[in-house]
């Protein structure tokens, strides 16, 4: 039986003016259990904390009820009160009976009354709590980035600049991900490469970060803090420390007819190759499916040429395992594919582009030296038309494009539309747009400034279909605010493709048991108060991967990632929140039930022996909660039909208490 | 016609996170509901069981409400649906027993919303006071 | 077309229990009368002879068993899986509630069994029933010979059968039937457009003939808890007691509400009710009320997912939506 003490403060008049406390503390004096039953002025001072301390002391208590403000308000003042005292912090109990019974009720006599059973209902449930220690995990120095474009790439810099050691897992031979791609940003027209690759080399260079490169994350064990995962490392065929990336052996190979990845096709590569000039790290890499020594053991050319020996034919697969107290991912995205878009004759015409490919069109280093020709025949466009939501905002046809705003394909198209201009003043640039949305700071201006400045032509329209006819393109569109149809013949097309996220994400989400919206980005635990952080602890997202952004968003969500990581990392030991799930065992049927519903992947399944009453053993397969991953929700409590999983300070018995207390 | 206001026993559950905030702010700006609610506090609304809400009712309750954050905004990403769901059920469940519908109710109220969960109280209070006593589900052996 | 019957399955058995694939058969067993059967394991050929039934009176879902039958030892157990009760079996097997591999489970096919207490009913001091074609042959001690068509005593979850197809079996004897398009949710829709007092007034009539004897748990392949939260003396409900009030109506609120999801519809609590209630009209509510809000969802229909009361989507209706497409209130 417990020893509880209660104890009714008058929070000046806050309380006392509708709740006559005295006879509150009277009338719980005669609750079963309660030895000492008190009224004080402010109870939450340091004479009212005192006075608390020594009843506890004095009566021997074993838990308090406090009848006062909200729980949110003074919970945690308490439970230090009463852990100074002796007794254990989860003893503690609050009757909320300001804002939710002084507060709201005007009669004193009603609000005395429903004083009397919200502190009931306290002593009820205190009767029946048991101490609590929060359970002590340590944690990992080291974090993991998943991806290794401009958000990873800022994540791990961030990171290593706070002393961590971090590693970058990155699925192409190289990292810089999309925006290596890129020529120009908005708002400000500096070009992409300038401002990322010195970021690659600081990576490079940096000695607390670890590159993967071509590699890919395939398991994921552990919780936060205590990460194990497992790295596949994919063979390159290249010996990684001892290639000097001089390019003779991908000058040299025989095999050249490859489209190259890095302009989308526009061009070809060798089957030895580095991606881009600027790769990091910058090592070669066989593709072996065009590899012809790799494929029929013939050939050897790179091997020959090669004055490093770093030529590898015999590599393998590796699997690195590694532990990490913290995971970021920044998988990033990709354009989607246009083959749905048949209206827009982008399989027929090579020179209906999307708008990432003419981003290598118009790149100094892209497939045409950085002068922008029509990929058909190579001459300079005079008419060029751009197609704005190609997929994106696509309610209507949800089978082949996506719902939701891709954002930043109002601004790009704008900076396009802008350069061609520049560049080519003969060219007439057409964009098809259903709205242009331009938040962000200089946005509007740059939009403002295509239209006024360049006299790029804005059609507020969408373009009904893109036919192929004698070397022209034939667009016919709507002009939505003039009311007419309009037939272009242009020279170029092109779509503002609608991104999603990368293919890898939704694989990578089940490992990590980290939460994904039904496009397939990651979800954030809270989508205003903590949108760098997944919902299962220790995972936080940096990048598109979590939603639509430009670079300087990426860029300022990725450093917030890594505040994110560098907080966490900075604890020598993570200290759990006691008010956890967990499971009786001998009534749990190992069903699953609770782990379809726990949305932290906290629960896994042991099997486990048990002694029966004859003697003999039986093993049988019973759930088992990761109390540093459990938040406490609750969800499996209900879940569960045997009625074995229940919530420590607030189980089944405790609440059904409080409800029997309120209804007697 | 004689007309006697009838005092109802209401138990509310509030999840932590939204809707015992949004209890507590009704509570600073003074905006009040009658004293007949009584408020459980719980982590989440999915940790409210279908047998605590019986068993209130089975006790003499005569109305059970039930408060959530609202759906996408729940503290634990995902629990007010699976309450969503199991309530959806079980209230249907307990219409098909003939047991007056309007005596259990889910709102989603969030910590802003201290005036929408006066609002609330005020106006289940008056539904299940029209009602008058709980006489479907309460258990003769329990009465006082 | 081979035909099916209490000789063919024996045979198998045999053949099984001789070359060592199992070493025990989980069948139906002839009581003192051939309408009184119960479910029993047999060890041996002499067993099989002088006990296996397989009539018109095997409605026993065994799925339920094999969660005991196959902890027992690590040598496989044969049994015989009617159409309906194969999905109970992949609902188990969903929840991990026994191991597959320690199971030899032969599909047999099904008519619909009979309802021995529908047949009492009919006929008093029956000694002997047999079904020939669509007839049923009673012998009596009193009143000689009777014979009814059989749909007559067809029990009740028989006459809207959900399925003569099997979802699961390691063999087949005999063919596989289809899923049949039933209309097993009228009785659910003819109580929601009753008044709610006429509702209350139906379900009082019916729950407070109850008499806690269980039964329905027991027989139920979806309650097979370690142990039941009703004999929990720390879940706070449990409570043996029958009294007229709200206590019955609890306990079979939260058994329909235990098995949500998990219910495959198969009958077997009001085929063993002694009270004859309906419970299965309950547990019809909660899958025709997932039907209407989620989508068609027909547990155990296969092995693994996620029932819909253990998932959810954004767009699901508000539970005061839910409540109010489906009945008629006053």
């Amino acid at each position: 039986m417990q020893r509880i003490g209660v104890f009714v403060c008058h929070c000046g008049t806050n309380i006392a003016g509708t709740v006559d406390v005295a006879a509150v503390a009277e009338a719980l004096g005669h609750e079963p259990g309660v030895v000492v039953s008190r009224d004080y002025q402010y109870m939450c001072s340091q004479a009212g904390q005192n006075m608390i301390a020594e009843e506890i002391k004095n009566n021997r208590l074993t838990g308090i009820v406090v009848c006062s403000c909200s729980p949110r308000m003074h919970e945690a003042t308490f439970r230090k009160t009463a852990a100074s005292a002796g007794i254990n912090p989860y003893m503690v109990e609050i009757a909320n009976i300001r804002e939710q019974c002084s507060w709201v009720h005007k009669d004193m006599a009603v609000g005395t009354e429903k004083a009397i059973i919200l502190a009931r209902a306290a002593v009820a449930k205190v009767n029946l709590n048991a101490p609590l220690t929060p359970g002590e995990t340590p944690v990992t120095k080291r974090a993991l980035v998943i991806g290794g474009g401009i958000a990873g790439i800022q994540t791990a810099l961030d990171i290593a600049d706070a002393g961590f050691p971090v590693d970058i897992v990155e699925q192409k031979p190289t990292i810089g991900g999309k925006m290596a791609q890129l020529d120009k940003t908005f708002p400000t027209l500096d070009c992409a490469a300038c401002i990322l690759t010195p970021k690659m080399v600081d990576v490079a260079q940096n000695d607390k970060i670890r590159i993967f490169s071509y590699s890919e994350v395939t398991g994921v064990k552990g919780f936060v803090g205590n990460f194990d995962v497992t790295i596949k490392r994919k063979a390159r065929y290249v010996k990684e420390d001892i290639c000097t990336g001089c390019g003779l052996c991908t000058e040299k190979c025989p095999q050249k007819k490859i489209p190259n990845e890095f302009n989308l096709g526009m061009d070809n590569r060798h089957a030895i190759y580095i991606p881009f000039a600027q790769a990091v790290p910058k090592v070669a890499t066989i593709d072996p499916e065009h590899c012809m020594m790799l494929k029929t053991g013939k050939c050897g050319v790179c091997s020959k040429v090669c004055g490093a020996g770093a030529i590898d034919y015999k590599a393998k697969d590796e699997y690195v395992e590694e532990k990490y107290g913290a995971i970021v991912v920044a998988t990033g995205f990709n354009p989607i594919s246009m083959d749905k878009f048949d209206e827009f004759a982008y399989s027929q015409s090579k020179d209906v582009v999307t708008s990432l490919e003419l981003e290598r069109l118009m790149n100094a280093a892209g497939p045409t030296g950085g002068t922008l020709l029509r990929p058909s025949d190579g001459e300079h466009p005079h008419t060029i038309v751009f197609v704005q939501c190609v997929g994106s905002r696509c309610t209507a046809c949800a089978d082949k494009g996506k719902e939701y705003c891709s954002k930043i394909c109002c601004m790009y198209t704008a900076k396009h539309a802008m350069l061609i201009r520049d560049k080519y003043p003969d060219t007439e640039v057409y964009v098809f747009y259903i709205d242009v949305r331009t938040p962000g700071k200089n946005f509007d201006e740059f939009y403002r400034r295509a239209v006024e400045e360049y006299g790029v032509h804005y059609i507020k329209g969408m373009v009904g279909k893109v036919t192929p006819e004698g070397g022209k393109l034939k667009v016919q569109g709507s002009d939505l605010i003039y009311g007419k149809q309009l037939h272009i013949d242009a020279d170029m097309v092109v779509l503002a493709a609608a991104i999603e996220p990368d293919k890898s994400a939704r694989h990578l989400a089940t490992m990590l048991t980290a939460s994904m919206d039904t496009n397939d980005f990651f979800t954030e635990a809270h989508p205003k108060l903590r949108p760098v952080e997944s919902p299962t602890a220790g995972v936080f997202l940096s990048g598109t991967c979590q939603g639509p952004k430009d670079i300087p968003e990426t860029v300022s969500q990725a450093g917030a990632a890594a505040s994110k990581v560098i907080g966490l990392l900075c604890k020598d030991k993570l200290t759990g929140n006691p008010c956890v799930a967990h499971p009786d065992e001998l009534m749990c049927n190992g069903c699953s039930t609770c782990a379809n519903v726990c949305p932290y992947g906290a629960i896994t399944y042991i099997d486990k022996e048990f002694r029966m009453p004859d003697r003999t053993t039986k093993t049988r397969r019973v759930a088992s909660v990761n109390e540093a991953v459990c938040q406490g929700c609750g969800a499996c409590t209900v879940a569960c039909m045997s009625g074995a999983m229940d919530l420590r300070g607030f189980s089944n018995k405790q609440i059904m208490a409080e409800v029997d207390a309120i209804c007697k | 016609m004689q007309v006697t206001e009838y005092k109802p026993l209401i138990v509310a559950f509030c999840c932590n996170w939204c809707s015992y905030a949004g209890a507590d702010l009704a509570g600073n700006n003074r905006l009040s509901y009658p004293a007949d609610v009584k408020i459980i506090r719980v982590p989440c609304s999915c940790r409210v069981n279908p047998m605590f809400i019986l068993r209130a009712f089975q006790r003499g309750a005569d109305g059970v409400i039930l408060c959530g954050c609202h759906p996408g905004d729940c503290h634990y990403t995902t629990g007010n649906y699976y309450t969503r769901r199991r309530m959806a059920l079980l209230f249907s469940m307990l219409d098909y027993l003939g047991i007056e519908r309007e005596r259990t109710r889910v709102e989603w109220v969030s910590a802003a919303e201290g005036a929408k969960f006066a609002a609330t109280m005020n106006d289940f209070v008056k539904t299940v006071a029209a009602l008058g006593e709980n006489k479907r589900l309460e258990d003769i052996r329990c009465k006082k | 077309m081979q035909e099916i019957n209490r000789d063919t399955l024996i045979a198998r058995a045999k053949e099984l229990l001789s070359d060592g694939t199992v070493d025990r058969v989980l069948g139906w067993r002839c009581g003192e009368f051939d309408y009184d059967v119960t479910p029993a394991v047999f060890r041996s050929a002499d067993e099989l002879d002088t006990g296996f039934v397989f009539n018109i009176f095997c409605g026993a879902n065994f799925s339920k068993y094999l969660i005991k039958e196959t902890a027992k030892s690590e040598s496989r157990v044969l049994v015989f899986l009617k159409p309906c009760d194969t999905y109970s079996f992949n609902q188990l097997l969903t929840e991990h509630r026994f191991d597959r591999s320690r199971v030899y489970a032969i599909g047999v096919p099904c008519d619909g069994m009979s309802d021995v207490n529908t047949l009492k009913l009919r006929a008093e001091n029956i000694l002997s029933a047999h079904e020939n074609g669509d007839a049923v042959e009673i012998e009596t001690l009193y009143d000689g010979k009777i014979t009814l068509p059989r749909e007559k005593i067809l029990s009740e979850r028989c006459r809207f059968c959900k399925s003569k197809k099997h979802v699961a079996y390691d063999e087949l004897l005999g063919e596989e039937g289809d899923v049949c398009d039933n209309s097993r949710f009228d009785e659910v829709k003819r109580i929601e457009a009753m008044t709610p007092d006429e509702r209350f007034e139906f379900w009082r009539g019916e729950l407070s003939r109850c008499i806690r004897c269980n039964a329905c748990r027991d027989v139920c392949p979806a309650c097979t808890c370690e142990k039941c939260v009703f004999d929990n003396p720390n879940s706070g409900v449990s409570n043996k007691a029958a009294a007229n009030s709200f206590e019955e109506q609890m306990f079979h609120i939260i058994r329909a509400f235990h098995v949500v999801g998990r219910c495959t519809d198969c009958g077997e609590c009001s085929r063993v009710c002694p009270q004859h209630i309906p419970l299965h009209l309950l547990n019809r509510k909660f899958i025709s009320d997932i039907d209407r809000l989620y989508g068609d969802y027909q547990a155990g229909a296969e092995v693994g997912g996620r029932a819909p009361v253990v998932n959810f989507s954004a767009g699901d209706p508000e539970p005061s939506d839910a409540v109010e497409g489906g009945a008629n209130h006053a």
